[in-house]
Protein backbone atom coordinates (compact mmCIF):
# COMPACT_ATOMS: atom_id res chain seq x y z
CA UNK A 1 0.00 0.00 0.00
CA UNK A 2 1.51 3.52 -1.13
CA UNK A 3 0.41 6.73 1.08
CA UNK A 4 -0.25 9.38 -1.45
CA UNK A 5 1.18 12.47 -0.65
CA UNK A 6 -1.02 15.32 0.69
CA UNK A 7 -2.15 16.75 -2.32
CA UNK A 8 -2.34 20.76 -0.46
CA UNK A 9 0.94 19.99 2.17
CA UNK A 10 1.87 23.54 3.32
CA UNK A 11 4.35 25.48 1.19
CA UNK A 12 7.88 25.45 2.97
CA UNK A 13 7.51 28.55 4.49
CA UNK A 14 11.22 30.16 5.33
CA UNK A 15 12.22 30.55 8.80
CA UNK A 16 11.78 33.88 10.06
CA UNK A 17 14.39 35.67 11.43
CA UNK A 18 13.62 35.55 15.08
CA UNK A 19 13.93 38.67 15.23
CA UNK A 20 12.32 41.08 18.32
CA UNK A 21 8.49 40.69 17.54
CA UNK A 22 7.82 44.60 17.72
CA UNK A 23 3.96 44.86 16.88
CA UNK A 24 3.63 41.71 19.69
CA UNK A 25 5.37 43.57 22.40
CA UNK A 26 3.84 47.35 21.63
CA UNK A 27 0.43 45.71 21.70
CA UNK A 28 1.52 44.31 25.12
CA UNK A 29 2.75 47.56 26.03
CA UNK A 30 0.05 49.05 25.05
CA UNK A 31 -2.12 46.59 27.64
CA UNK A 32 0.17 47.02 30.57
CA UNK A 33 0.74 50.55 30.66
CA UNK A 34 -3.00 51.46 30.61
CA UNK A 35 -3.83 49.60 33.48
CA UNK A 36 -0.61 51.03 35.66
CA UNK A 37 -1.44 54.27 34.08
CA UNK A 38 -4.61 54.28 35.24
CA UNK A 39 -3.86 54.11 38.87
CA UNK A 40 -0.91 56.34 38.39
CA UNK A 41 -3.14 59.16 36.70
CA UNK A 42 -5.95 58.82 38.97
CA UNK A 43 -3.42 59.05 41.88
CA UNK A 44 -1.87 62.12 40.75
CA UNK A 45 -4.82 63.29 39.30
CA UNK A 46 -6.53 62.74 43.42
CA UNK A 47 -3.37 64.18 44.89
CA UNK A 48 -3.20 67.28 43.37
CA UNK A 49 -6.56 68.35 42.60
CA UNK A 50 -8.94 66.66 45.44
CA UNK A 51 -6.70 65.83 48.66
CA UNK A 52 -6.32 68.13 51.38
CA UNK A 53 -7.02 71.96 49.93
CA UNK A 54 -7.75 70.77 46.87
CA UNK A 55 -7.10 72.87 43.89
CA UNK A 56 -5.97 76.00 45.55
CA UNK A 57 -3.12 74.69 46.89
CA UNK A 58 -1.39 74.16 43.90
CA UNK A 59 1.59 76.63 43.71
CA UNK A 60 5.17 76.83 43.45
CA UNK A 61 5.88 75.34 46.68
CA UNK A 62 3.66 72.66 46.26
CA UNK A 63 5.41 71.12 43.18
CA UNK A 64 8.66 71.94 45.30
CA UNK A 65 7.38 70.29 47.57
CA UNK A 66 6.45 67.16 45.53
CA UNK A 67 9.88 67.27 43.92
CA UNK A 68 11.53 66.77 46.56
CA UNK A 69 10.04 63.58 47.81
CA UNK A 70 11.44 60.53 46.37
CA UNK A 71 8.18 58.89 46.60
CA UNK A 72 6.68 61.28 43.96
CA UNK A 73 9.73 61.55 42.21
CA UNK A 74 9.89 57.75 41.31
CA UNK A 75 5.67 58.31 40.73
CA UNK A 76 6.32 61.27 38.19
CA UNK A 77 9.32 59.28 36.71
CA UNK A 78 7.13 56.74 35.82
CA UNK A 79 4.07 58.70 35.21
CA UNK A 80 6.64 60.68 32.48
CA UNK A 81 7.74 57.37 30.93
CA UNK A 82 4.62 55.32 30.80
CA UNK A 83 2.15 57.65 29.03
CA UNK A 84 4.64 59.39 27.40
CA UNK A 85 5.78 56.03 25.20
CA UNK A 86 2.30 55.05 25.68
CA UNK A 87 0.74 58.30 23.41
CA UNK A 88 3.43 57.91 21.10
CA UNK A 89 2.88 54.46 20.67
CA UNK A 90 -0.04 55.33 19.92
CA UNK A 91 0.15 57.97 17.81
CA UNK A 92 3.11 55.57 15.70
CA UNK A 93 -0.12 53.03 14.88
CA UNK A 94 -2.14 56.03 13.87
CA UNK A 95 0.57 57.36 11.24
CA UNK A 96 1.21 53.59 10.18
CA UNK A 97 -2.68 53.08 9.40
CA UNK A 98 -3.29 56.23 7.70
CA UNK A 99 -0.10 57.38 6.06
CA UNK A 100 -0.15 55.59 2.57
CA UNK A 101 2.78 57.83 1.17
CA UNK A 102 6.14 56.00 2.25
CA UNK A 103 8.11 59.25 2.54
CA UNK A 104 5.31 61.01 4.79
CA UNK A 105 5.24 58.15 6.89
CA UNK A 106 9.02 57.88 7.24
CA UNK A 107 9.17 61.89 8.18
CA UNK A 108 5.98 61.91 11.07
CA UNK A 109 7.55 58.53 12.34
CA UNK A 110 10.88 60.34 12.55
CA UNK A 111 9.34 63.46 14.07
CA UNK A 112 7.38 61.63 16.14
CA UNK A 113 10.15 59.50 17.62
CA UNK A 114 12.24 62.86 17.96
CA UNK A 115 9.96 64.67 20.21
CA UNK A 116 9.34 61.60 22.37
CA UNK A 117 13.08 60.88 22.96
CA UNK A 118 13.37 65.03 23.48
CA UNK A 119 10.45 65.10 26.03
CA UNK A 120 11.84 62.36 27.79
CA UNK A 121 15.12 64.18 28.23
CA UNK A 122 13.83 67.17 29.68
CA UNK A 123 11.05 65.98 31.86
CA UNK A 124 13.72 63.34 33.34
CA UNK A 125 16.00 66.35 33.81
CA UNK A 126 13.76 68.83 35.41
CA UNK A 127 12.82 65.69 38.40
CA UNK A 128 15.83 64.11 38.93
CA UNK A 129 17.49 67.98 38.77
CA UNK A 130 15.13 70.45 39.99
CA UNK A 131 16.10 72.99 42.57
CA UNK A 132 13.53 75.43 44.04
CA UNK A 133 16.58 77.49 45.31
CA UNK A 134 19.38 77.15 43.13
CA UNK A 135 22.50 79.21 44.98
CA UNK A 136 24.09 82.17 43.61
CA UNK A 137 20.36 83.38 42.18
CA UNK A 138 19.34 86.96 43.09
CA UNK A 139 17.24 86.97 45.85
CA UNK A 140 14.33 89.09 44.52
CA UNK A 141 13.59 86.12 41.81
CA UNK A 142 13.66 83.35 45.07
CA UNK A 143 10.47 81.77 46.27
CA UNK A 144 9.71 82.99 50.02
CA UNK A 145 10.54 79.71 51.50
CA UNK A 146 14.22 79.58 50.36
CA UNK A 147 16.66 80.12 53.41
CA UNK A 148 17.88 83.90 53.15
CA UNK A 149 21.63 83.71 52.43
CA UNK B 1 -56.40 7.11 -2.12
CA UNK B 2 -57.62 9.92 -1.39
CA UNK B 3 -56.33 13.06 -2.93
CA UNK B 4 -56.58 15.85 0.01
CA UNK B 5 -59.01 18.60 -1.16
CA UNK B 6 -58.68 21.84 -0.25
CA UNK B 7 -62.32 22.84 1.15
CA UNK B 8 -62.19 26.70 1.58
CA UNK B 9 -59.94 28.56 -0.16
CA UNK B 10 -57.52 30.60 2.28
CA UNK B 11 -58.19 33.79 2.47
CA UNK B 12 -56.19 36.12 0.78
CA UNK B 13 -56.93 40.09 1.11
CA UNK B 14 -57.77 41.91 -2.51
CA UNK B 15 -55.21 43.26 -3.00
CA UNK B 16 -51.58 42.78 -0.78
CA UNK B 17 -50.49 46.41 0.54
CA UNK B 18 -47.14 48.06 -1.12
CA UNK B 19 -45.32 51.32 -0.71
CA UNK B 20 -42.88 53.06 -2.45
CA UNK B 21 -38.98 52.94 -1.21
CA UNK B 22 -36.36 55.07 -2.85
CA UNK B 23 -33.03 53.88 -3.80
CA UNK B 24 -29.88 55.90 -4.51
CA UNK B 25 -27.31 53.67 -6.06
CA UNK B 26 -23.87 54.03 -5.96
CA UNK B 27 -23.24 53.30 -10.31
CA UNK B 28 -19.70 52.85 -11.73
CA UNK B 29 -19.12 51.75 -15.33
CA UNK B 30 -15.76 51.43 -15.95
CA UNK B 31 -16.31 52.06 -19.48
CA UNK B 32 -18.09 55.24 -19.01
CA UNK B 33 -17.49 57.02 -16.05
CA UNK B 34 -14.56 58.19 -14.22
CA UNK B 35 -15.55 58.57 -11.18
CA UNK B 36 -18.55 56.30 -9.65
CA UNK B 37 -21.95 58.30 -9.52
CA UNK B 38 -25.33 58.25 -7.36
CA UNK B 39 -28.29 57.36 -9.25
CA UNK B 40 -31.90 57.13 -7.29
CA UNK B 41 -34.87 55.17 -8.34
CA UNK B 42 -38.41 54.90 -6.56
CA UNK B 43 -39.37 50.88 -6.27
CA UNK B 44 -42.89 49.57 -5.71
CA UNK B 45 -42.37 46.96 -2.83
CA UNK B 46 -44.13 44.70 -0.19
CA UNK B 47 -43.25 44.44 2.89
CA UNK B 48 -41.76 40.71 2.93
CA UNK B 49 -39.10 42.33 0.01
CA UNK B 50 -35.69 42.44 0.77
CA UNK B 51 -33.12 44.68 -0.51
CA UNK B 52 -31.98 42.04 -3.03
CA UNK B 53 -35.42 41.72 -4.32
CA UNK B 54 -35.53 46.00 -4.89
CA UNK B 55 -32.79 45.63 -6.33
CA UNK B 56 -33.69 42.63 -8.57
CA UNK B 57 -37.09 44.74 -9.14
CA UNK B 58 -34.69 47.54 -10.76
CA UNK B 59 -32.46 45.49 -12.58
CA UNK B 60 -35.40 43.77 -14.40
CA UNK B 61 -38.21 46.64 -14.81
CA UNK B 62 -35.88 49.54 -15.41
CA UNK B 63 -32.35 49.69 -15.46
CA UNK B 64 -30.88 46.05 -17.17
CA UNK B 65 -27.76 47.52 -16.83
CA UNK B 66 -27.35 47.53 -12.89
CA UNK B 67 -24.55 45.26 -11.80
CA UNK B 68 -24.79 43.15 -8.83
CA UNK B 69 -23.81 39.99 -7.23
CA UNK B 70 -25.97 37.10 -6.14
CA UNK B 71 -26.32 33.47 -5.83
CA UNK B 72 -28.37 31.76 -3.42
CA UNK B 73 -30.24 34.63 -2.64
CA UNK B 74 -30.75 32.98 1.10
CA UNK B 75 -27.65 34.27 3.19
CA UNK B 76 -25.90 31.10 2.51
CA UNK B 77 -23.58 31.79 -0.34
CA UNK B 78 -22.32 35.01 0.60
CA UNK B 79 -22.10 36.56 -2.67
CA UNK B 80 -24.15 39.77 -2.17
CA UNK B 81 -22.49 41.44 0.69
CA UNK B 82 -22.89 45.42 -0.05
CA UNK B 83 -22.68 48.35 1.91
CA UNK B 84 -26.37 49.42 2.74
CA UNK B 85 -27.10 52.71 4.74
CA UNK B 86 -23.06 52.88 5.59
CA UNK B 87 -23.19 48.68 7.19
CA UNK B 88 -22.44 46.27 5.23
CA UNK B 89 -24.97 43.68 5.26
CA UNK B 90 -26.15 40.82 3.02
CA UNK B 91 -28.75 42.26 0.50
CA UNK B 92 -31.02 39.21 0.87
CA UNK B 93 -31.26 39.23 4.71
CA UNK B 94 -31.69 42.85 4.87
CA UNK B 95 -35.79 43.55 4.89
CA UNK B 96 -36.58 46.95 3.68
CA UNK B 97 -39.34 47.19 6.25
CA UNK B 98 -36.46 47.02 8.97
CA UNK B 99 -34.78 50.01 7.33
CA UNK B 100 -36.41 53.43 7.70
CA UNK B 101 -38.34 54.17 4.57
CA UNK B 102 -38.93 58.23 4.90
CA UNK B 103 -35.45 57.97 4.16
CA UNK B 104 -33.69 57.30 0.68
CA UNK B 105 -31.82 54.06 1.34
CA UNK B 106 -27.88 54.59 0.13
CA UNK B 107 -26.74 51.04 -1.18
CA UNK B 108 -23.18 51.13 -2.78
CA UNK B 109 -20.12 48.24 -2.87
CA UNK B 110 -18.10 46.94 -0.25
CA UNK B 111 -14.93 49.30 0.63
CA UNK B 112 -11.32 48.96 0.87
CA UNK B 113 -11.63 46.22 -2.29
CA UNK B 114 -11.18 47.25 -6.11
CA UNK B 115 -14.71 48.48 -7.59
CA UNK B 116 -15.08 46.85 -10.69
CA UNK B 117 -18.54 47.75 -11.51
CA UNK B 118 -21.51 49.47 -9.89
CA UNK B 119 -21.90 46.91 -6.70
CA UNK B 120 -19.34 44.11 -7.76
CA UNK B 121 -16.07 44.79 -6.15
CA UNK B 122 -12.57 42.34 -7.07
CA UNK B 123 -12.37 39.70 -4.73
CA UNK B 124 -8.76 38.58 -5.55
CA UNK B 125 -6.91 40.61 -2.34
CA UNK B 126 -9.74 39.30 -0.13
CA UNK B 127 -8.75 35.57 -1.01
CA UNK B 128 -5.60 36.08 -1.30
CA UNK B 129 -5.08 36.76 2.32
CA UNK B 130 -7.64 33.86 2.99
CA UNK B 131 -5.41 31.57 1.23
CA UNK B 132 -2.28 32.73 3.14
CA UNK B 133 -3.23 31.72 6.52
CA UNK B 134 -3.67 27.61 5.30
CA UNK B 135 -7.61 27.57 6.17
CA UNK B 136 -7.66 23.49 5.58
CA UNK B 137 -6.25 20.92 8.05
CA UNK B 138 -2.80 20.00 8.21
CA UNK B 139 -3.11 16.68 9.86
CA UNK B 140 0.28 14.54 9.38
CA UNK B 141 0.12 11.10 9.32
CA UNK B 142 -2.58 8.21 9.45
CA UNK B 143 -5.30 8.46 12.30
CA UNK B 144 -4.41 6.63 15.52
CA UNK B 145 -6.93 3.47 14.33
CA UNK B 146 -6.25 4.21 10.60
CA UNK B 147 -9.59 5.44 10.07
CA UNK B 148 -11.24 8.48 11.48
CA UNK B 149 -9.98 11.56 13.70
CA UNK B 150 -12.11 11.43 16.65
CA UNK B 151 -13.16 15.05 18.44
CA UNK B 152 -15.31 15.20 21.46
CA UNK B 153 -18.45 17.61 21.32
CA UNK B 154 -16.74 19.94 23.70
CA UNK B 155 -13.28 19.87 21.33
CA UNK B 156 -15.98 20.63 18.84
CA UNK B 157 -17.54 23.54 20.66
CA UNK B 158 -14.48 25.09 20.64
CA UNK B 159 -13.93 26.80 17.31
CA UNK B 160 -17.90 25.98 16.59
CA UNK B 161 -18.08 30.14 16.03
CA UNK B 162 -15.81 30.43 13.01
CA UNK B 163 -17.15 27.02 11.29
CA UNK B 164 -19.67 29.66 10.24
CA UNK B 165 -17.67 32.01 8.04
CA UNK B 166 -19.41 31.95 4.44
CA UNK B 167 -16.72 34.28 3.19
CA UNK B 168 -18.95 37.18 1.96
CA UNK B 169 -16.59 39.59 3.12
CA UNK B 170 -18.59 41.89 5.04
CA UNK B 171 -16.66 42.12 7.95
CA UNK B 172 -13.43 42.67 6.17
CA UNK B 173 -14.79 45.28 4.29
CA UNK B 174 -15.94 46.94 7.25
CA UNK B 175 -12.44 47.29 8.81
CA UNK B 176 -10.81 50.75 9.23
CA UNK B 177 -7.32 49.17 9.32
CA UNK B 178 -8.13 47.39 6.04
CA UNK B 179 -9.51 50.21 4.60
CA UNK B 180 -6.31 52.17 4.84
CA UNK B 181 -3.52 50.14 2.42
CA UNK B 182 -5.30 46.71 2.38
CA UNK B 183 -2.13 44.99 3.98
CA UNK B 184 -3.77 43.81 6.83
CA UNK B 185 -5.04 39.93 6.53
CA UNK B 186 -8.38 41.20 7.41
CA UNK B 187 -11.25 39.56 10.19
CA UNK B 188 -12.21 37.14 7.80
CA UNK B 189 -9.14 35.68 7.09
CA UNK B 190 -8.18 35.60 11.20
CA UNK B 191 -11.85 34.16 11.58
CA UNK B 192 -10.73 30.90 9.30
CA UNK B 193 -7.36 31.01 11.02
CA UNK B 194 -9.20 30.73 14.20
CA UNK B 195 -11.57 27.84 12.86
CA UNK B 196 -8.41 25.60 12.44
CA UNK B 197 -6.02 26.61 15.25
CA UNK B 198 -8.72 25.74 18.07
CA UNK B 199 -9.28 22.21 15.81
CA UNK B 200 -8.07 19.64 18.04
CA UNK B 201 -7.41 17.61 14.39
CA UNK B 202 -5.39 20.01 13.70
CA UNK B 203 -1.63 19.75 14.18
CA UNK B 204 -0.23 22.77 12.34
CA UNK B 205 -1.48 25.89 14.71
CA UNK B 206 1.89 27.05 14.85
CA UNK B 207 2.36 27.86 11.62
CA UNK B 208 -0.88 29.72 11.26
CA UNK B 209 0.08 31.55 14.50
CA UNK B 210 3.30 32.68 13.18
CA UNK B 211 1.98 33.75 10.08
CA UNK B 212 -0.52 36.07 12.15
CA UNK B 213 2.17 36.89 14.76
CA UNK B 214 3.63 39.21 11.56
CA UNK B 215 3.65 42.45 11.48
CA UNK B 216 0.24 42.76 9.46
CA UNK B 217 -1.25 40.39 11.40
CA UNK B 218 -3.48 40.21 14.50
CA UNK B 219 -1.58 43.19 15.76
CA UNK B 220 -3.01 45.33 13.64
CA UNK B 221 -6.76 45.00 14.95
CA UNK B 222 -7.64 47.83 16.21
CA UNK B 223 -11.11 46.71 18.25
CA UNK B 224 -13.06 48.02 16.78
CA UNK B 225 -16.06 45.58 16.41
CA UNK B 226 -17.05 46.83 12.36
CA UNK B 227 -16.48 42.99 11.93
CA UNK B 228 -17.96 41.56 14.19
CA UNK B 229 -21.05 44.48 13.67
CA UNK B 230 -21.22 43.59 10.14
CA UNK B 231 -20.68 39.58 10.15
CA UNK B 232 -24.24 38.20 8.59
CA UNK B 233 -23.87 35.14 10.31
CA UNK B 234 -23.53 36.57 13.75
CA UNK B 235 -19.67 35.08 14.63
CA UNK B 236 -18.12 37.12 17.60
CA UNK B 237 -15.68 37.92 15.13
CA UNK B 238 -13.88 40.39 17.02
CA UNK B 239 -13.61 38.09 20.45
CA UNK B 240 -12.28 35.29 17.84
CA UNK B 241 -8.94 37.83 16.48
CA UNK B 242 -8.82 38.10 20.62
CA UNK B 243 -8.81 34.64 21.05
CA UNK B 244 -6.16 34.42 18.54
CA UNK B 245 -3.95 36.90 19.80
CA UNK B 246 -4.04 35.25 23.47
CA UNK B 247 -3.15 31.82 21.71
CA UNK B 248 0.36 33.95 19.87
CA UNK B 249 0.57 35.29 23.34
CA UNK B 250 0.69 31.95 25.21
CA UNK B 251 2.88 30.53 22.05
CA UNK B 252 -0.22 27.59 21.95
CA UNK B 253 -3.97 27.40 21.31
Amino acid sequence: MSVIEAPRSPGVRTARKRRVNWEKWGWIYMRVSGVILVVLIFGHLFVNLVAGEGVNAIDFAFVAGKLADPFWIVWDTLLLWLALIHGSNGIRTIINDYANNAIVRRILLGAVLVSTIVLLTLGTLVIYTFDPCPAGAPADLLPSFCPVP
Amino acid sequence: MSNAVMESKPSVPDEIPTFTATLIIRRFDPDVDSEPRWQDFDVELHGTDRVLDALHKIKWEQDGSLTFRRSCAHGVCGSDAMRINGRNRLACKTLIKDLDISQPIYVEAIKGLPLEKDLVVDMEPFFDSFKSVNPFLMAGGLPKDGKERKQSPVERARFDDTTKCILCAACTSSCPVFWTDGQYFGPAAIVNAHRFIFDSRDENAQVRLDILNDKEGVWRCRTTFNCTDACPRGIQVTQAIAEVKQAILRGKP
